[in-house]
């Protein structure tokens, strides 16, 4: 099939930006969105051109590298799916697609596609683990944990770490990704001792990262790879209001 | 001219003596220690943030040392060990199924054909069960029983039920647990993290490894980190091969460099091909996916029994359908090793019976198992496994049975490593995949999460403190000589590369490389191929150094001045990969050469020749082989049979 791609050019963090449009023809239907791509950067090298940067890397839906906003919604029009997954059958001969960067002011372009998403490795730095230095666990079996709260935990730590949500979310709010891990250590009794100084430490680094507020549009998860659910936000502020009347 | 020389043995592995059960308890001993007031006067470089690197960088922060970890992705936490689906492995014996860190030790060493080192396995096996333990405590949230406790399955083919998982994500949780502890330690101020950043060389002092010149991916700056040691975690090199399943970023340039400058990389030629991938569906194909290995506990695996036969599947009769595995081996039917799984595939597909585009490609067929246990109960089992192969391809496996193919999947050579890790360089210790310690010729399936973690862990923060407390060493300035030709061959290199500015894109070369590697130096090898490979290859160096095109300039980020840099590597490593193979007259583990075979067409081995691992030395011409012998003191050898 015959495509155009509407796509964002971005020297650098300085440079202000512009859409441009290129053609491509013979694409299969067999391709994924990112070999497309690869295609298209093949030709650009050849006729001397720049090619266009993206960030991917495992190309299994898993590592959350990949980052695009493919006709206004991250990660494209397939529920569930991340753009290193969607294939070109969700497409026809003919279509117009604009492809854009993330776009938040805590996830700065660095060029092209690519952004800085790294304001996510400091919310997890502020509180997003369990303290247990190496050599220091009990034994495995001495933890029982009820399967349903393994299973819940386990629901909300498929959380890759993409920022599809801040991309969707109006606000440009982390607030899913954050409550995510709040609600993966939550639920297992190896997180509560650091339970509340976590939810506190993690929401006030989100905030000064400059991710904006949570209005509840749920944009969010409805762009979500992984399905992370909006129960996930209720459980973090359920467990802030609670740290902030411990003091 | 020969194709390389011989050598003096490799004598010392630094394995202590004794009963294998105590070894690892007098290493521990006989090291010395860092005094803990000292150790933040001691810097360790990491490079790599998977399981090893991960787990690594975070203890020896919680030790305080001063850490400085390095990875090409923007985060840690998306190093390839994300994507691990089964397992791990841990001699644990919660089944009281006749587990033992004895029998997981013997189970390695079978599996690895007999050629893994014997202390260190066993030192594995003992390891292994403290690795649950802290991955629990970190909060993995692995299957759990209706009890509330710990769930495991059995995996590869092992009679007992040794493996932990967490659905089929279960590298992904094992590596945010170190991603958790490494993050906890960046923000206690003992480890400085370089994300986007490439290391290009290995800084040599003295004959001491002690730093790394890396490029900042997003400025281009070319950056000198030193330290009293350097640690690589930096992954596998499958990705010589263009098609794997690896991420597209994984790379031989850490190890290669390394080599380079001294380091003997043992066992290039040992490279597992997984037999359950999505095959390839066109020529725009960038890497291959892999379907979880369980699949073929209810999946049946035919093709048809005519050649070229372009019917539709089910309109294939079930007389003229061939279940090659069960008929081949009526014991271990579909369940037989990876390695004979994949060989047999080839096989069929050699004599044009293969399915799909090309032909390259068997059915997976789930209609049996649907019709036994009923559609929700194979939906509960592997709903998701169906949806990504969906995804991917198009087609309802529970319709249309699904096609698969072998691809390259994890290679078991890599940077030779004495008994506590290191390299033959001091100071240059490495861990992971990386290394080519504990699989042999062959790796077990869930036992690569398994090592990484307890090389990171476990072992290095022990062995390297050893090294460590001769320390701390004299600082090196920027303008001492070794930095300055260190960072000379590095800006050289990236100046030559975007000079060039030939025809042909970095990827072009990087397809070509890997058809040729897969034809010659995959699934089966033999002599007449692997020389053709040799000669190819060494002429696609050539064009690659003079008419490849790399476009833009190195103060950017530019992915292809990236590409372009690690396909140079892949140019020089794919050369010794072939003359390991081609020199290594014996079929064992992954490595299936055709002149030796059984008269029934299996893999023979031949241990009065080959029992040894193959350490080369890099010398810019032909390579120098040392042999480390092999003994087995407390596993007989003996010829693999699944019939
Ligand atoms: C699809 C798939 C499924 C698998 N499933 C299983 C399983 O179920 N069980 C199992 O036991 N094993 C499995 N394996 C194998 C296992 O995942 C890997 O062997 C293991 O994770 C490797 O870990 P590592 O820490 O050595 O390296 P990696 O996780 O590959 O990490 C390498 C690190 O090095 C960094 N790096 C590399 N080069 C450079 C450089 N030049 N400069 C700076 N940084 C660099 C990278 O950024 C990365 O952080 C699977 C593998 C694949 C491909
Ligand atoms: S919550 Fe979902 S969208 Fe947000 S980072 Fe995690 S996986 Fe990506
Ligand atoms: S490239 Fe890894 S999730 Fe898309």
């Amino acid at each position: 099939m015959k495509l155009t791609l509407k796509i964002w050019r971005q020297r650098n963090a300085a440079d202000k930006g512009r859409m441009a449009s290129y053609e491509l023809d013979d694409v299969s239907p067999d391709m994924s969105f990112l070999e497309m791509l690869d295609v298209l950067n093949e030709r650009l090298i050849i006729e001397g051109d720049d090619p266009v940067a993206f960030d991917h890397d495992c190309r299994e839906g898993i590592c959350g590298m990949c980052s695009l906003v493919i006709d206004g919604t991250a990660h494209g029009p397939q529920r569930a799916t991340t753009t290193c997954q969607l294939h070109m059958r969700h497409f026809k001969d003919g279509d117009v697609i604009t492809i854009e960067p993330w776009r938040a002011s805590a996830f700065p372009v660095i060029k092209d596609l690519v952004v800085d998403r790294s304001a996510f490795d400091r919310i997890i730095q502020a509180g997003g683990y369990v303290s247990a230095p190496t050599g220091s666990a009990p034994e495995a079996a001495s933890i029982p944990i009820p399967q349903a709260d393994a299973h819940d935990a386990f629901d909300a730590a498929t959380c890759i770490g993409c920022g599809a949500c801040v991309a969707a979310c109006p606000n440009a709010s982390a607030m899913l990704f954050t409550a995510a891990k709040i609600t993966h250590l939550g639920l297992m009794p190896q997180g509560q001792p650091e339970r509340y100084g976590r939810v506190t430490a993690m929401v006030d680094q989100m905030d000064a990262e400059g991710f904006g507020g949570c209005t509840n549009t749920g944009e969010c998860t409805s762009v979500c790879p992984k399905g992370i659910p909006l129960e996930t936000i209720s459980r973090l502020n359920a467990d802030l209001l609670k740290a902030t009347a411990k003091g | 001219m020969s194709l390389f020389s011989e050598g003096e043995p490799i004598r010392d592995t630094r394995a202590p003596d004794g009963s294998i059960k105590g070894r690892w308890d007098q290493r521990r001993f006989g090291g010395k220690l860092v005094n803990p007031a000292n150790r933040r006067k001691l810097s360790v470089i990491v490079v790599g943030t998977g399981l090893a690197g991960g787990a690594a960088a975070a203890t020896l922060g919680e030790l305080g040392y001063h850490v400085k970890s390095f990875c090409y992705q923007d985060s840690p936490r998306r190093a390839h060990s994300i994507a691990a689906q089964g397992g791990i492995n841990a001699a644990k014996n919660y089944r009281n199924d006749g587990d033992s860190i004895q029998r997981l030790f013997y189970d390695t060493v079978k599996g690895g054909d007999y050629r893994s080192r014997e202390s260190n396995v066993y030192r594995l096996a003992q390891v292994s069960v403290e690795i649950i333990d802290q991955c629990v405590a970190q909060g993995v949230p692995f299957a759990r029983e209706y009890g509330g406790l710990l769930d495991t399955r059995s995996f590869g083919g092992v009679q007992v039920s040794r493996t932990f998982y967490a659905r089929g994500q279960t590298g992904q949780q094992l590596l945010l647990g170190a991603y958790q502890a490494l993050e906890r330690q960046v923000a206690a101020g003992t480890v400085e993290m370089f994300t986007r950043h490439e290391m290009l060389e290995l800084i040599i002092v003295d004959g001491v490894a002690r730093g790394i010149i890396a490029r900042d991916m997003v400025t281009g700056e070319i950056e000198t980190h030193t330290a009293d040691a350097v640690v690589l975690a930096s992954g596998g090199y499958g990705n010589v091969f263009f098609l794997s399943t690896n991420a597209k970023g994984c790379n031989v340039t850490a190890t290669w460099r390394a080599h380079r400058k001294g380091a003997l990389f043992a066992n290039p030629c040992y490279t597992q091909i997984h037999p359950t991938c999505i095959p390839q569906s066109g020529e725009h194909q960038s890497k291959l996916t892999l379907m979880s290995e369980s699949l073929r506990n209810d999946g049946r695996v035919w093709v048809p029994v005519e050649k070229g036969d372009t019917r539709k599947p089910a309109d294939i009769p079930e007389d003229e359908r061939d279940y090659y595995l069960e008929r081949i081996y009526p014991s271990f039917g579909n369940l037989v090793p990876r390695d004979i799984a994949s060989r047999a595939a080839k096989n069929v597909c050699d004599e044009g019976r293969g399915v799909g585009p090309g032909g390259l490609g068997v059915y997976l067929d789930f209609q049996d198992a649907i019709a036994r246990l009923g559609r929700d109960a194979v939906a509960g089992k592997y709903g998701n496994l169906f949806e990504m192969y969906e995804r991917i391809t198009g087609d309802d496996p529970f319709e249309v049975p699904m096609r698969i193919y072998p691809a390259v999947h994890y290679t078991m050579g890599g940077l030779w490593v004495d008994y506590d890790l290191q390299s033959t360089i001091p100071g240059l210790f490495v861990i992971g995949e990386a290394n080519f310690s504990d699989h042999g010729a062959n790796r077990l399936g869930a036992s690569a999460l398994m090592q990484g973690l307890a090389d990171g862990y476990f072992v290095l923060p022990n062995t390297i403190s050893d090294y460590l407390a001769k320390g701390p060493y004299e600082k090196i300035d920027d303008d001492h000589e070794a930095v300055v030709e260190a960072r000379a061959s590095v800006t050289d290199r990236i100046e030559k590369l975007l000079s060039i500015d030939g025809d042909r894109t970095p990827d072009s070369f990087h397809r070509e490389l890997g058809a040729v590697m897969w034809e010659y130096c995959g699934m089966e090898r033999t002599e007449e191929g692997l020389r053709k490979a040799i000669d190819r290859i060494r002429e696609l160096r050539a064009e690659f150094w003079s008419s490849v095109k790399v476009p833009g300039e190195n103060e950017e980020l530019n992915q292809n001045l990236e590409k372009a840099g690690r396909i140079a590597d892949f140019l020089e490593l794919a050369e010794l990969m072939c003359i390991d193979a081609l020199h290594r007259e014996e079929s064992c583990g992954g490595h299936f050469r055709a002149e030796s075979q059984t008269p029934d067409g299996e893999a023979l081995r031949d241990d009065e020749n080959f029992a040894y691992a193959a350490a080369w030395e890099y010398t810019g011409e032909a390579p120098v082989l040392h042999k480390e012998n092999l003994e087995y003191e407390y596993v007989k050898m003996t010829q693999r049979s699944y019939k």
